[in-house]
């Protein structure tokens, strides 16, 4: 009926959509590992209801036309990949992922997810997992008597026993990606791979482009608190715009209803 | 009955400008109007002024200093001009901007190699750490092509690329500056816009009012006409 109700209802879907993953993105800005997101606009359609260019006589062109564009749609929200910040906590099995890579973590279906979340823990069979219990790929087993756990840059894990000798007994890798902004998070801190991340490549941390793994310390949340209440203000002003859209297109036809 | 169909169509527009007021790199389409009774009274044509910069930090994000434009490739093709910025790389090493459109450089859509790292100088270069590389090591990939394309010619598609008439491509131009780290938003001007959303609503009503005296004069004249 009228056009501009519907497009301005675009308007409000795309900030309802930014909103969320604004909040999402403040929710997470403690949550260890996380990456921020961020949503991805384009505008719609255009209806050419008439051609720049046309003939406006024998002799002569219209100079411009008309383009009646419909709205604006979510395109995407990727996950912006940037180093959070790091924090020491002198937790022995707390590494930090310092550049680029993944850990790989072996999910209950057998399948492999990947994270930056390093704070890892040891289960009751001394095996590494993650906070939710998800065993490190590949599997690093801690034996019972140990003294101290060391975990080197290339992600070496050695143990020092009760007699004072020094095992090596893991090592930990990381697999990159292509694209990471690709990757499908799947909550808990961890992603999965997808046609858009392209296939894993694993290898031994610091080596052919790999980050290297930083014992001792978390890598914290990439959200920037100040950034994100700046776009929370400006979505919020651009909302509210929509729909004074949408209340100025019912006015009109309101008008026409009361006066015709 | 003409005008006030002029002036819905006129609030559309409007009302897709402020709808794009968060899409980067959008540019608003102004419209014209010359005359609201005649059907090609109303004309619009792309606003072709920057939008506000914002840092991101990110070094894929690339926004241009003052005038110019960045080449790329629309889905059918042909050769696009855009300010958005918002590159990114894809499974094939090829770089893409937020909409999916291939970024071109100088012989055609840029390709990279596995890398660690990629930055984008003030002149377009990008440059990369190849992967497995050491820091020091950095390779030149390609340079994105910033053209400086005749702003007055420049038409939007129906799918929104901004292109030259019949297919020309503009050259490459050393003047357009990039800065990587910042994106360029929509140059919609917000306040504008509601201005413009609140006269349009004003002259509908007129409009409006127009048809209810026409209306009344011929039920006047018919009743006149009545009597005797």
């Amino acid at each position: 009926m009228n056009q501009s109700l519907w497009i301005a209802k675009t308007g409000l879907d795309a900030q309802q959509t930014k909103m969320s993953v604004i909040s999402n993105n403040l929710a997470n800005a403690s949550t260890t590992g996380f990456k921020r997101g961020r949503a991805v606009f384009e505008d719609l359609l255009y209806q050419n209801q008439r051609q720049v260019g046309a003939q406006s006589s024998q002799e002569s062109l219209y100079p411009t036309g008309l383009m009646i564009g419909t709205g604006v749609r979510t395109v995407a929200t990727e996950k912006l990949f940037s180093q959070g910040e790091m924090s020491q906590t002198s937790n022995p099995l707390d590494v930090a992922i310092n550049g680029r890579g993944f850990l790989q973590i072996s999910m209950p279906d057998g399948s492999i997810a990947y994270t930056r979340d390093g704070s890892l823990q040891v289960n009751a069979q001394g095996q590494l997992v993650d906070s939710s219990g998800h065993p490190v790929q590949p599997a690093v087993t801690i034996p019972s008597e140990t003294q101290s756990i060391t975990i080197g840059t290339d992600g070496t894990v050695s143990v020092k026993s009760q007699s004072g000798s020094s095992t090596q007994v893991g090592t930990l890798q990381l697999a990159d990606f292509v694209n990471p902004a690709g990757l499908q998070p799947i909550g808990s801190n961890l992603f999965i791979d997808s046609n858009a991340s392209g296939a894993p490549q694993t290898g031994t941390p610091g080596l052919n482009g790999l980050g290297t793994v930083m014992q001792g310390y978390v890598e914290g949340s990439n959200v920037n608190v100040v950034e994100e209440l700046v776009s929370m203000i400006e979505t919020q002003r651009a909302y509210e715009m929509n729909s004074k859209a949408i209340q100025t297109s019912d006015q009109m036809l309101q008008f026409v209803n009361n006066n015709l | 009955m003409a005008g006030a169909r002029q002036v819905m169509k006129a609030q559309a527009i409007n009302a897709n400008n402020l709808a794009n007021a968060s899409t980067d790199g959008f540019r608003a389409e102004l419209v014209h109007i010359s005359s609201l009774e005649d059907v090609n009274g109303l004309s619009s044509s792309p606003d072709l002024g920057t939008g506000m910069v914002r840092t991101t930090g990110n070094p894929l994000d690339v926004s241009i200093d003052g005038e110019g434009w960045l080449a790329i490739q629309a889905p059918d093709g042909t050769e696009g001009y855009t300010r958005r910025g918002d590159l990114r790389v894809d499974t094939l090493g090829q770089m893409t901007n937020g909409l999916g459109q291939k970024v071109l450089g100088q012989g055609g859509p840029i390709t990279l190699p596995p890398f660690t790292n990629v930055e984008i100088g003030g002149d377009g270069t990008v440059s990369i750490q190849p992967a497995g590389q050491p820091t020091t090591t950095r390779v030149i990939v390609d340079r994105l092509k910033l053209a400086l394309p005749d702003k007055k010619q420049l038409k939007r598609g129906d799918d929104g690329v901004l292109r030259l008439p019949r297919g020309k491509t503009a050259d490459a131009d050393a003047k357009v500056r990039v800065q990587s780290g910042s994106l360029e938003g929509s140059n919609v001007n917000a306040v504008g816009e509601m201005l413009k959303m609140i006269d349009l609503s004003r002259q509908f009503e007129a409009q409006v009012k127009l048809m209810d005296s026409a209306k009344q004069n011929s039920s006047e004249l018919a009743s006149i006409l009545k009597m005797n």
